[in-house]
């Protein structure tokens, strides 16, 4: 086994469905023990992507390589170090769930006598106690989707995949398997692909967005958002002329301008939003002008956060004008 | 050799829990148990050359073609529908040994059930203790042929449902290709026209893939070596069809 210093090495990978490209010309590299979130919208090729990595599907062209293992030369070497949760989490209905843990265990080639502390201790972890002799079939959705995450690191595999795991879950369940997932860090790669942003900017170390195959953004989510919404936005509750409004932020910073304002509510006040290309904080400043003037009434300032939800939209509409940009480079 | 082992006993364990199982059972037995009242009752009435053994596996294929195509339509198109053939493979297992798992679990099923069969000689046994009644030869010789083409109908069973994701029409296909196996041979052999000269290739053809002269010889004791090649390599063939059958919906998937 050849020691590359990435667990999964994706170059130049595509994948055409019957004329239609699912996955074209993408290139990433995952770290070890990493875990890399997997975003796009609907269609994007995600699920073709992770089902190439898996050894599941055969790609086009390019190449993958899993832990140094080609996936279309060594599969069953490349199938050994993987842990994979499918979409939608596929399930056989009518066997039990320690059952059907034992039953993967046996087939990822685990011994008799690892099997029962590791199957005990994953129960204990994912929460499936209380229902380890019940019939997969008649559970919740909850519940088989924890056991879904359950198989995908029942062999402990250096790899892992997972196609929206946390999908279908109640937000305390989502807490609980982002515990698991971050539990992972380190001593795993983990790629998860999923459309609750909160959850990906929580759980990843990277972010991976791809639109229409194309992979349209990678970095850490704070880098990206600096990168995609470079600019800081302040909202002003305030009761004021729009032009005295203007003037003020000019004598502050000449960068500050005014991008949209609301109709006045039953008691005058409007929202205004402003914007800067500037990276200091001029919270402070502003509060200070429009408190100290008597032609402004101030009711509230806020420093808006851009969130990953912003930088999802505006990457995947970015490529959405233009379709074939290069890929962004996270700025140092 | 080790995931055909584990899978075979999975496969295993979810016939004998499924109830699909027992009623494909139940209505098999009630149905052989038919044929066998219904050959005692002509046996008691008029006088008969052959053993009742030789009468009741020439409706062999009464069951064979409803029986197996139930009891395999669900092992690969089940597994496709919901998608868990995807976690399946993406373990360190080969979609042969899936095929072959799925296989040996069919087949076993298969002949237990026919050997549930041997309970109605043993009463008629127990109850005539009539030598000609219970004549082992043809009994030895039905029960080899139900074992032997066993192999060859299962496997075909199987390579139906890996063509369709769905139980139905994998079901289908499967009646279909064991009606043209066994019945359809039997016709074609019967026809004039294959008694042409032109067509004598096409005969002797014929003749050595015919089911019903094969059960014939095996009651009257003749185990042919083509014979028993025919079904093993019928079978063989078949599995690697399966396989393929399998790898090339998942490429084009």
């Amino acid at each position: 086994m050849s020691e590359s210093p990435s667990a999964i090495a994706v170059s130049n990978l595509v994948k055409n469905y019957a004329g239609v490209t699912a996955v074209s010309n993408i290139s990433f590299n995952v770290a070890k023990g990493e875990i890399l979130g997997f975003l796009g919208p609907n269609g994007a090729g995600k699920s073709t992507t992770m089902r190439i990595l898996t050894g599941f599907l055969p790609a086009t062209s390019g190449e993958v390589l899993i832990c140094g293992h080609s996936v279309a030369t060594e599969t069953a070497a490349v199938k050994r170090v993987i842990g994979y949760m499918p979409e939608n989490n596929p399930l056989p209905e009518d066997m039990r769930v320690s059952e059907y843990l034992y039953y993967r265990g046996r087939l990822k080639e685990m011994t008799r006598r690892q099997l029962g502390p590791r199957i005990d201790e994953l129960l204990e972890l994912c929460d499936l106690k209380r229902v380890r002799h019940r019939i997969i079939g008649k559970l919740s959705k909850g519940f088989r989707q924890r056991i879904g995450i359950a198989e995908a690191i029942l062999a402990e595999p250096p790899v892992i995949i997972m196609d929206e795991p946390t999908i279908g879950l109640d937000p305390h369940q989502i807490l609980i398997v982002r515990d698991l997932i971050s539990r992972l860090r380190g001593r795993m790669t983990v790629i998860i692909s999923s459309h609750i942003l909160p959850e990906i900017e929580m759980t990843c170390d990277r972010v991976l967005i791809i639109n229409q195959g194309r992979v349209v953004a990678a970095g850490e989510p704070a880098a990206l958002k600096r990168e995609l919404l470079g600019r800081a936005r302040y909202e002003v509750e305030i009761v004021a002329e729009s032009a005295d409004v203007a003037g003020l932020i000019a004598s502050i910073d000449p960068s500050l301008e005014i991008t949209s304002e609301t109709m006045p509510d039953a008691e005058g006040f409007r929202t205004i939003e402003l914007s800067t290309d500037e990276e200091s904080d001029f919270s402070e400043d502003l509060l200070r002008s429009f408190a100290s003037d008597d032609r402004f009434r101030l009711r509230g300032l806020t420093r808006a956060q851009p969130t990953l939800e912003d930088v999802f939209l505006a990457a995947t509409k970015r490529s959405w004008d233009v379709v074939d940009r290069p890929v962004l480079k996270p700025k140092p | 050799m080790r995931h055909f082992l584990t899978i075979l006993g999975h496969e295993v364990r979810m016939l004998l829990v499924s109830p699909s199982t027992y009623i494909a059972a139940v209505t098999f037995l009630a149905f052989m148990g038919f044929i066998f009242a219904g050959i005692l009752a002509e046996y008691s009435t008029t006088p008969q050359e052959n053993s009742p053994a030789v009468a009741f596996f020439e409706l062999f294929w009464v069951p064979v073609i409803f029986i197996v195509p139930l009891l395999t339509m669900k092992s690969i198109s089940e597994e496709r529908r919901l998608g868990t053939l995807e976690t399946l493979l993406t373990t360190p297992i080969s979609t042969g040994e899936v095929v072959m798992g799925k296989y040996g679990a069919a087949y076993l099923l298969y002949l237990s059930l026919w050997a549930s069969t041997g309970g109605l000689f043993y009463i008629l046994h127990r109850f005539t203790q009539d030598s000609f009644l219970l004549d082992l030869g043809p009994l030895i010789g039905g029960y080899l042929f139900i074992v032997v083409s066993g192999l060859l109908f299962v496997a075909i069973g199987i390579f139906a449902s890996s063509l369709s994701r769905n139980q139905a029409v994998a079901g289908i296909f499967g009646v279909v290709m064991l009606f043209g196996l066994i019945i359809g041979t039997q016709l074609l052999s019967g026809l004039a026209t294959v008694n042409l000269e032109s067509f004598a290739a096409i005969k002797s053809g014929l003749e050595y893939l015919r089911v019903f002269q094969h059960l014939d010889d095996f009651s009257r004791g003749i185990v042919d070596t083509r014979q028993l090649l025919f079904y093993v390599s019928g079978a063989c063939l078949t599995l690697v069809l399966s396989v393929l059958g399998l790898e090339a919906k998942l490429i084009h998937s």
